[in-house]
């Protein structure tokens, strides 16, 4: 076993208290590779947020119904509160934090909701950035219908949809401009395989 | 809002998922997608002591067609099952439904067999095998059977799966017939939400032209889906016809839905009626164009 690092040792206290079994995780999270050790019971969300300490994966409702924690999973949208964290061994996912270009500049979707006012408060953006930026791969060139049903499983309590939905448009222009950007975005995004 | 601690199963084959199953005086329950077990848990509403997460177990992530059946294997998930072409030209309903499961990032990870062993009475995918009557195959270490969807869900999250059991595979018939079509509709207060109502439709066309028969199935009026032949209601009719009183009537004859907060049991007994023909129409436009092409 490696040494343990300042989690891990979290980790183990907890597991003395509870008297419950760790497993270790080891995930591929924004290209690099990570290992936790978590409870079977650990959501992935909290594994992302309190394990991996990415805190851009907001929590909402933790059932499945709002949408903010959605990351992608081997680049397919999915609720981060509805997995188990240690089912997810093995997994190459992608958060907020992973969108960004390799020089921080904006990805194409973030750039578009700052530029048309995706957001108010900002909570549930993390999770319709990974949702649109997964949707526009599969669905380029989104007609209004289509954007809608892009956005249709995540709730926003400030906007009133309207800016959401021209940032699917503006988002899906804007990558259309930058092809070569996309491409290296895309490239960097490939997982490499665990170190 | 967390699971309470639970033990953790992992196997690698078949064989290794009903032998963690077999283990008595375990409450052991099967994690496929998770999507309705995992926040269950958080709710606290299931407390299983044991996890056997069968997402290892590739070789039941398949959707075939063969024998007359579209065969979904317990880890193909709904993503899987709507992106087949087979699956959709051999029985068309099945796309027309899952398009209604949720959302996206819900059907990416949620699996089609789970949801029908979930038995959610609001689930379309259990409305969906209640009305083909279609089989689940279930398997554990004294061997396999197969269940008829009509024995199959006893009531709201309760199907005929027995403890040590796991459901390996659920078979939906082919559409046979040169002459028949499925519609399915649903209405939900929000995209992607548990329907107030909803139906799946199969309707078939006579020698003459005219319509032969239907049957339906409903969601989300009762503890488990419940079937209606309409046939007595609309054969004979002429298949363009875009209005269906009779069947309309029938249907809020013989269903008995229950009030809730998201609607009363009048207002769901009046959808069933306009669903119905709703997925009557698009159910005979698909059985024309069968005739004509």
């Amino acid at each position: 076993m490696s040494p343990p690092d300042e989690l891990h040792r979290v980790e183990m206290r907890g597991a003395k208290l509870h008297g419950e079994e760790l497993h270790e995780v080891r995930l591929i999270v924004n290209g690099a590779a990570r290992t936790a050790h978590v409870p079977a019971r650990r959501l992935l969300s909290d594994c992302i947020r309190h394990d991996l300490r990415l805190t851009g994966t907001h929590v909402g409702c933790e059932h499945g119904v709002c949408g903010a924690c959605t990351i992608l999973l081997d680049g397919a949208p999915v609720r981060s509160c509805l997995l188990l964290a240690v089912s997810a061994d093995g997994a190459a996912i992608t958060t907020i934090e992973g969108l960004a270009e390799p020089d921080g500049a904006l990805s194409p979707v973030q750039q578009a909701f700052s530029e048309c006012h995706g957001l108010q408060c900002g909570f549930c953006t993390p999770g319709f950035l990974t949702t649109v930026t997964a949707g526009l791969r599969a669905v380029p060139d989104p007609d209004d219908e289509q954007a809608r049903e892009m956005i249709a499983g995540n709730l926003c309590r400030c906007t009133g949809y309207q800016n959401i939905l021209a940032s699917v448009h503006r988002a899906a222009e804007i990558t259309r401009d930058r092809p070569s950007r996309v491409a290296s975005r895309e490239a960097a995004a490939t997982p490499a395989g665990p170190a | 809002m967390k699971p309470r601690p639970l033990g953790y199963a992992r196997p690698q084959s078949v064989t290794e998922a009903l032998a963690a199953l077999a283990v008595p005086d375990v409450e052991a329950k099967v994690l496929a997608g998770g999507q309705s077990l995992v926040p269950l848990m958080s709710l606290r509403l299931a407390a299983p002591d044991l996890l056997v997460d069968i997402n290892r177990l590739s070789e039941l992530s398949y959707v075939a067609v063969a024998d007359g059946q579209v065969r979904v294997g317990a880890l193909a998930r709904h993503a899987d099952v709507l992106a087949s072409e087979a699956a959709a030209a051999a029985q068309p309903l099945l796309r027309k439904a899952l398009r209604f499961v949720a959302h996206p990032a819900i059907r990416n990870r949620g699996t089609t067999v789970g949801s029908i062993v979930h038995a959610d009475p609001a689930g379309e995918m259990p409305a969906v095998l209640a009305l083909l009557a279609g089989t689940v195959v279930v398997a554990s270490t004294a061997g396999r059977r197969s269940i008829p969807a009509s024995e199959f869900f006893l009531g709201p999250l309760e199907s005929a799966v027995q403890p040590g059991e796991l459901a390996t595979e659920v078979q939906f018939p082919v559409l046979s017939g040169p002459a028949a079509g499925t519609g399915f509709s649903e209405v939900s207060r929000r995209r992607g939400d548990y329907a107030v109502c909803g139906v799946a439709a199969i309707a078939w066309l006579g020698a003459d032209g005219r319509i032969g028969g239907a049957k339906a199935a409903y969601l989300s009026v009762a503890p488990s889906p419940v079937v209606l032949d309409l046939t007595e209601a609309v054969a004979a009719r002429p298949a363009d016809d875009v209005l269906f009183p009779a069947a309309a009537s029938l249907v809020r004859a013989r269903l008995e839905p229950e009030s809730d907060i998201h609607a009363t049991a009048g207002y769901r007994r009046q959808l069933a009626g306009v669903l119905t023909e709703r997925a009557l129409v698009e159910a005979l436009a698909q059985a024309r164009e069968a005739v004509t092409a």
